[in-house]
């Protein structure tokens, strides 16, 4: 799972697929951070305006 | 296995078994189990949950009397290499439990490792890895003469012949003691090869001229179960009689006499 | 008593009448909740599978829940990615189904495996040459990728959306799902595939197995298409099943009838391939392997020839014909006709390409080993349809699932 694992080889499959595994796990944890950041300064900005539909 | 030396050629642990000469009385299962710390049950009526590492499969040439013949066939982990290591079984473990040695050419399987997917299983053609669907009951007092060179297996996990690994183990330690660099032909011996009466089964070095088994693989009469998968197993099978080397494989009608593939 | 946690807008039953229901889904789920602990604290003895049957009941479960999960990735990949507006109004439920199919699909496989404890080894040990790692690693994300998708859902609650945070996360999350939808389908894509490629790779299995490009047979691809193809008729007939149930029309027919359209020509297409890919397999790899395809089919008690024709004609080519044409897709009949049809069809390959693998002997001298499952695996099975029964009826009862429901069945 990670480079100091005992099966770990710089490997075009490793890299590959642990490599994909990683930047989906990177964009979600990223998208997520994002949303509870903003969220956070949505709250201490006092929005006043409401937001224009949810879809 | 790291610690295998360098400059020594790889090993290939094989079998070659003949089958005219087996007589279908169960010997090496018994020894196998008994060497391996197999577990049983106490109601082994039901067969597809018994685990045998060593199994012998009977089957006849289907012609009725006086042309019935019969067939027994002793069938262990057949140790595929597949393409370049890659037996059915290894590629698809998910989480590395079973490994091709390429040094000894033996699959080996981690108990520790294994999770109980089965999805080996489910690859394997001939059947030869089983599933620990309960835990070991050794009846009173059998744990104090089960072998102490292989661990059992709680229930949950996989297990499969291992060419009586833990005798490399032991033969490679006692080669190491007399300061000899290569293991003796009769230092290492599976125990089914051991306690076939009739000597049917012959195991050594495929790769090494001096061993058995690298002569009577060549035999015109020698052949593999399932060729033709790609499995590229180490147990090759001898036998005289046409209709049984026809059953090792799957031929459509028109395609006996052997194809070369 | 719980009107208060009710979405504006819309109508719903008792609060006595709906306990009554979760009591008995409820008492269901519990006779699975048994089985699941006689299976965890006694074994996998519990089952009738063996040695010749290690992947049965459960596997194809598994295979067929996440088929028809496809639905969730499917119809986020149109909505989001190709812009398919009116589908925001079949979305939520989308995801709701997706969500329940694979928590499901992974409280099976804890289920399943014999050293359930063990379960992580195959995130930490991971062999990435394996068909079933890719497929563990990315149900896992996608997993956490629905969870993602329903949270806003849940977050649109009358009450949960009056506290500012969670009002303003879900509106935050809404923003950027297309990032989300978009990532659910890159890995839906993979793990739909890589089920296939579990069967696909056994080249020791010569029913399963298949040739295919670079690393993938092509029953990766297939898995995946189908799953595209065949998830969306699962949405639909939930979908079709709750209007029956809560007695009120739900979504507006125009988005029904767009979804079934675009399936039924991902069904046609998939039918297509599926029949070239078997003529192949039964034309050509097959007989490489010295196999004629009627081995595959006959000296057994169960499977035969009417199997593929259940899977392919009646559960492929006659639900894309229904639903590719106009007249089919309006005629409420024959469109829950296919919608079941193509459920039974996906679920009938899945189940091919698992049981009947593990059916089909191989050494020329074995035997066929056929197989029914015990009561535990069965329990089991059925405790995740509780399970999914009960968060619908939880989720539609509090959240504002379908946007056109209110105008549909307005409130006087």
């Amino acid at each position: 799972m990670f480079p100091f694992n005992f099966e770990w080889i710089w490997d075009m499959s490793h890299i590959v697929f642990m490599g994909g595994l990683w930047y989906a796990l990177t964009i979600l944890g990223l998208g997520m951070t994002y949303c509870i950041i903003k969220t956070i300064f949505d709250i201490y900005k006092g929005d006043s305006h409401h937001d224009q539909g949810h879809h | 296995m790291k610690q295998e030396q360098g400059h020594s050629k790889a090993k290939k642990f094989g079998m070659v078994i003949d089958l005219d000469l087996c007589t279908g009385c169960g010997s090496c299962m018994v020894a196998c189990m008994a060497e391996n710390n197999v577990p049983f049950k106490e109601d082994e009526t039901d067969k597809l949950k018994s685990i045998t590492w060593m199994r012998i499969f009977k089957f006849s040439n289907g012609k009725t009397y006086p042309e019935t013949d019969v067939c027994y066939l002793p069938r262990p982990c057949q140790h595929c290499e597949g393409h370049g290591g890659h037996s059915p079984c290894v590629s698809v473990c998910p989480a590395t439990a079973t490994d091709y040695d390429a040094h000894t050419g033996i699959v080996s399987q981690i108990y520790t490792r294994c999770f109980g997917c089965r999805y080996c299983m489910g690859s394997c053609p001939y059947k030869a890895r089983y599933f620990n669907w309960f835990d070991p009951v050794w009846p009173d007092g059998m744990e104090q003469y089960l072998s102490p060179d292989v661990s059992p297996r709680m229930r949950g996990v996989v297990e499969k012949c291992s060419f009586c690994y833990h005798r490399y183990q032991i033969a490679k330690d006692k080669a190491h003691y007399e300061g000899q660099t290569e293991i003796e032909e009769d230092a290492y011996q599976t125990a089914c090869a051991q306690a076939c009466p009739v000597k049917a089964i012959t195991f050594g070095d495929l790769n090494n001229h001096s061993h058995a088994v690298s002569k009577l693989k060549n035999q015109p009469n020698a052949f593999r179960l399932l060729e033709r998968l790609g499995t590229n197993t180490k147990v090759y099978y001898v036998s005289g009689r046409e209709w049984v080397r026809r059953a090792g494989d799957n031929y459509l009608k028109a395609e006996w006499p052997k194809k070369t593939s | 008593m719980d009107s208060a946690l009710i979405p504006n807008g819309v109508r719903r039953c008792s609060i006595n009448k709906f306990m009554i229901a979760l009591a008995i889904a409820g008492a269901v789920l519990l006779w699975g909740v048994y089985a699941m602990f006689l299976c965890w604290f006694k074994g996998l003895n519990q089952t009738n599978m063996n040695d010749y049957y290690g992947f049965a009941l459960w596997i194809w479960a598994d295979l067929a829940i996440i088929a028809l999960g496809g639905g969730a990735f499917f119809t986020g990949f149109l909505r989001y990615i190709m812009g398919k507006d009116e589908l925001k109004n079949i979305i939520n439920y989308a995801v709701l189904i997706g969500f329940i199919c694979y928590s499901s699909a992974l409280l099976i496989l804890a289920i399943d495996i014999g050293q359930p404890l063990r379960g992580w080894f195959i995130f930490w040990h991971a062999n990435v040459h394996s068909m079933l790692t890719e497929v563990a690693f990315c149900l896992t994300c996608y997993f956490m990728v629905l969870t993602i998708e329903y949270i806003p859902l849940i977050l649109e609650n009358k009450q949960i959306d009056k506290v500012p945070f969670f009002h303003h996360l879900s509106h935050n999350m809404h923003s950027v799902m297309a990032v989300f939808a978009a990532t659910g389908a890159f890995l839906s894509f993979f793990h739909q595939g890589s089920l296939g490629g579990v069967a696909g790779v056994l080249f020791g299995r010569p029913f399963a197995f298949r040739e295919g490009l670079f690393i993938w047979p092509w029953t990766f691809f297939l898995f995946t298409w189908s799953a595209a193809a065949y998830g969306p008729c699962f949405t639909l007939m939930v979908t079709k099943i709750t209007e029956m149930v809560t007695k009120k029309k739900l979504v507006k027919d125009n988005v029904v009838e767009l979804l079934a359209k675009i399936s039924g020509w991902m069904m046609a297409t998939y039918i297509i391939a599926k029949i070239i890919d078997t003529y192949y397999w039964a034309n050509v790899t097959a007989p490489s392997l010295g196999f004629n395809i009627m081995h595959f089919y006959s000296n057994n008690s169960f499977y035969g020839l009417w199997i593929l024709f259940l899977e392919i004609i009646l559960g492929g080519v006659v639900p894309a014909a229904i639903l590719i044409t106009e007249k089919g897709r309006k005629n409420s009949l024959a469109r829950n006709t296919a919608f079941v049809l193509a459920v039974i069809g996906v679920c009938v390959n899945r189940w091919v390409m698992v049981l009947q693998v593990m059916a089909v002997p191989v050494m020329s001298f074995d035997t066929w080993a056929l197989y029914y499952p015990s009561w535990q695996e069965v329990a089991t099975t059925i405790l995740p349809v509780a399970y999914g029964i009960i968060l619908i009826m939880i989720s539609y009862r509090y959240l504002p699932i379908f946007p056109q429901e209110p105008e549909l069945n307005p409130v006087d």
